[in-house]
């Protein structure tokens, strides 16, 4: 501990070593046995359940809260990886207060749910724990699928196909697998390097290859893997980031927020990543979250979230605003940024209040600076170098029925392509969908819809 | 504030609330300490005869089911008789009493099948200043199989002969405690009456394997890789323990009998259950043996706030109230029509009473894609089990059709005339009886 939490500008070590263990350590611990039954005992087993219908993956969550229930956690996680074999990073990451857990009838009748999330994790932490794998690899049909993309999406599709006995090729642009797993997702949700852990548990199943550092575009083009492969699955996500278009910008020390969470979890030691004392993030999402509350965890002394619309229209969830907030995160609405003020590093921004109009939204005359040292910019992440000639439904990869892309042979999922919430859990039950029509077709099960 | 005082058959106690013979009351240090808590009395738990007492396994004496959040819900034992020596008992039990002269003080006896040994140890239990006896004919494991227990319980002739033996022997009033492991229960009460009992207690303990080890393929508690039935009691046991007790209670041959209420009793609210079925007091054993002896206190409290509430002013003011009502099914009014009224502002759509209506029932409740759930009156029988299922009190109830509608399922119109089997023109026996 070298500097502070008052120590001005961006800085490292701003606290004691126990400080970063406590602060990053897993934000909700796992259950044990006895208050897994205790939960588990909550479930009505609702007829046709509504958390079911509510999940992406269409979990029969009753069933494997029934497993639970009954002593036998390693057969609820096979009701869960059958739906949703990235299970065990969807029970930590996945938004279940507006998913699953909302519709629970519990939370209707008593305004708390059955904690479906953290049951999900304490049956997909059993099976993963002993190490083995819950799927067996069908015969091979010698057939060869490329997925670009080794994210949920492209990990959900590329098990999937491989389990159905195809050849995957997994390519990825980063040095490690896993996507927004590995790299976009705040740290204290996904400890002890759980992605990796998931990614190589999910190898087992056999028939995928891994390649790492092979960028769509650069080191690999869409045309030669349509030669080379019977069926080509883009899950590539969003490369890009909106720009916040604002005087100052350019300003050093204001970044973007997905560098600064993924700079962060692949960092061996976090007391070197330096951090403001007073930080601002711009935006309203999980990502401005993550980007807020992991500043704050770091020893930021003030962090403040603006966000230019209400309240009610921040894609954060309630919960992770709380989360926030009980962090110490200012949550300030309705504002957006003006200028950026600075003499080379930013030190103040400055931002005008809103008004929601039938026409769009306007700034107001009323105004307020707040000082910033760091500024981190959360305002969403775009597709980025889509290959030629996929048609783009808005600035996403159009696609129809599971993933189909105007591309003979050609599937995408996950947050690049169109339609659906930008969730993990989305992903995966895109890239298995997708899987499954591959699948069909590459058979001749399904007679070719597209092309 | 509502009098709790109870004489039951002579004995004395300053609320119905006993503890049954059992381990609690197994030595002076736990009845000292149940008296402070508030007991009104114990039946102190089963003597033996003089002599070498008997032994305990060294192993696990209990075994148990739970429920949520392993709420213990039935609790099994093969605990036999007390194993201390008579004499420290006889002793302890005048103590007590000496002490504690306005608790009940019953001791609880078992000894082999043979006047003498009734009469001696009788005689012993006396010199304590006891205020009666309590016969154990019930319990089912271990010492039935010395010809003790119920193994007498199980015949009514023993139970009449010990019993006779026991009056002719004694000034104390004798509680003549019966074995739920028999068909019909009235046959033992009937012989206990006959032989010139003061009063029944009821239930002993079931015969039970609470579980089966899966590892080692053995029953519960397991000693040693084997185990043996034990006696089944706790909040499971009531319904059996209740519906005993009415039969009793209604039997004309028995009338009057005195019915000390045993079997699951964990709330003041099951003690009323039992009392308003004829029992005159209760016996607690497993509630105290789950939660300590301090349960009293709500038990206490409980029943005299709902006394207050109901007007009832004493103890007997409630005993036999609900047996006039508990009769048998061929006069059952089959003129009542009900049909399940979901109340939809409660209904948190769960969907079970659609479950259990469309998988095992009678298919009359609709599902709506909105998860809007209703009853088809065409369908309905009234058999109740969507309210059984439904998570919510209350959210579903039967409302009784009106005399002069039309019940949708029969098409018949309800009538307010009371009719019942015995003179429903389907049974064979009505034309018969004419």
């Amino acid at each position: 501990m070298t500097n502070t939490q008052l120590t001005p500008g961006v800085a490292p070590a701003r606290l004691r070593d126990e400080d970063y263990q406590d602060n990053f350590a897993d934000k909700a611990p796992p259950l044990d046995t006895h208050a897994a039954a205790v939960a588990a005992d909550r479930c009505y087993f609702c007829h046709d359940a509504p958390c079911i219908t509510a999940c992406p993956t269409a979990i029969d969550i009753p069933l494997f809260i029934r497993e639970i229930a009954t002593g036998a956690p390693v057969a609820a996680a096979r009701t869960i990886f059958t739906q949703n074999v990235l299970g065990g990073m969807c029970a930590r990451v996945c938004p279940t207060e507006m998913l699953c857990e909302e519709a629970c009838v519990r939370e209707v009748a008593e305004g708390r749910p059955v904690e479906i999330g953290r049951l999900q994790r304490y049956a997909t932490d059993t099976l993963m724990m002993r190490g083995d794998h819950p799927f067996t690899r069908a015969p091979e049909t010698g057939r060869r699928v490329a997925v670009v993309g080794a994210g949920p999406a492209g990990l959900a599709c590329a098990h999937r196909l491989a389990m159905k006995g195809h050849e995957v090729r997994l390519f990825d642009a980063r040095p490690k697998p896993g996507g927004l797993n590995e790299y976009g997702i705040a740290a204290y949700k996904t400890v002890n390097d759980f992605a990796q852990a998931e990614v190589a548990w999910l190898m087992g199943i056999g028939g995928i290859t891994v390649e790492n550092g092979k960028a769509l575009g650069r080191d690999i083009s869409l045309d030669a893997l349509r030669e080379g492969y019977d069926a080509v699955f883009l899950a590539i996500g969003l490369g890009g980031v909106n720009a916040l278009r604002t005087e100052g910008e350019e300003k050093s020390h204001v970044q973007d927020a997905v560098d600064f969470i993924a700079h962060l979890r692949q960092a061996e030691d976090l007391s070197k990543i330096p951090v403001g004392r007073d930080v601002v993030v711009i935006g309203g999402g999980m990502t401005a979250v993550d980007a807020a509350v992991q500043s704050k965890l770091l020893g930021a002394e003030t962090v403040t979230m603006v966000y230019r619309r209400g309240r009610a229209n921040m894609s954060a969830s309630g919960r992770e605003q709380q989360h926030a907030a009980s962090k110490g995160v200012r949550i300030i609405t309705g504002a957006a940024p003006l200028r950026i003020f600075g003499e080379g590093a930013v030190e103040a921004v400055e931002f005008a209040y809103t008004n929601e109009t039938e026409a769009g939204l306007e700034l107001t005359d009323k105004t307020f600076k707040l000082k910033a040292d760091q500024v981190f910019k959360a305002i969403g992440q775009v597709l980025d170098g889509a290959p030629q000639g996929l048609t783009l439904s808005g600035r996403k990869i159009a696609v129809t029925g599971p993933g189909r892309t105007s591309l003979d042979g050609v599937w995408a999922g996950g947050d690049c392509a169109a339609g659906g919430d930008d969730l993990t859990v989305t992903a995966v039950a895109e890239g298995r969908d997708a899987a499954e029509d591959i699948d069909a077709m590459l058979t001749g099960t399904e007679e070719r819809a597209h092309g | 504030m509502a009098d709790l005082s109870c004489d039951f058959v002579g004995i004395k106690s300053p609320n119905p609330f006993w503890l049954a013979s059992a381990p609690p009351t197994d030595k002076e240090y736990n009845v000292r300490r149940a008296f402070e808590a508030g007991w009104g009395g114990v039946v102190w738990k089963t003597l033996g005869e003089d002599g070498p007492p008997v032994v305990n396994v060294n192993g696990p004496r209990y075994g148990a089911i739970w429920g949520a959040d392993r709420r213990l819900l039935g609790l099994n034992n093969i605990e036999l008789i007390t194993d201390r020596p008579l004499e420290v008992n006889l002793r302890e039990i005048k103590t007590v009493k000496r002490d504690y002269p306005d608790r009940a003080m019953v001791v609880s006896l078992m000894v082999p099948c043979e006047e003498e040994a009734w009469k001696a140890i009788l005689a012993r239990v006396e010199e304590t200043g006891a205020d009666g006896v309590e016969l154990n004919f019930g319990c089912p494991h271990g010492m039935s199989e010395r010809g003790m227990g119920s193994a007498v319980g199980q015949v009514p002739d023993y139970v009449e002969m010990v019993t006779r033996w026991c009056k002719a022997n004694t000034r104390m009033p004798v509680i003549v405690k019966l074995t739920p492991n028999i068909t019909d229960i009235r046959l033992a009460s009937r012989a206990a009456h006959k032989g010139g009992a003061d009063a029944v207690s009821l239930i002993n303990t079931i015969n039970s394997i609470t579980g089966v080890d899966l590892d080692q393929m053995a029953p519960e508690p397991t000693i040693d890789g084997k185990g043996t039935h034990g006696g089944y009691c706790g909040p499971a046991v009531k319904p059996i323990a209740l519906n005993m007790v009415a039969e009793i209670a209604r039997d004309p041959e028995t009338a009057g009998l005195p019915i000390s209420g045993i079997g699951g009793v964990t709330t003041w609210k099951d003690a009323a259950e039992f009392m308003a079925l004829g029992a005159g007091n209760v016996q607690v054993c497993t509630a105290v043996m789950t939660y300590g002896f301090k349960i009293v206190q709500e038990m206490i409290s409980g029943l005299s706030q709902w006394m207050d509430d109901k007007g009832h002013a004493q103890v007997s003011d409630l005993v036999g109230r609900a047996v006039p009502n508990v009769t048998d099914w061929q006069y059952l009014n089959l003129n009542y029509v009900t049909k399940a009224r979901i109340d939809q502002a409660a209904c948190i759509k769960c969907g079970r009473c659609f479950a259990a209506c469309e998988d095992t029932s009678h298919q009359a409740i609709t599902m709506s894609p909105e998860r809007v759930f209703e009853v088809q009156d065409d369908e309905c029988v009234a058999c109740n089990l969507c309210v059984n299922v439904c998570p919510v009190e209350d959210c579903i109830t039967m409302e009784r059709l009106a005399a002069g509608q039309t019940d949708p399922r029969t098409g018949q119109t309800v009538s307010d005339d009371y009719a019942n089997w015995t003179t429903h023109p389907n049974n064979p026996g009505t034309c018969a009886a004419e």
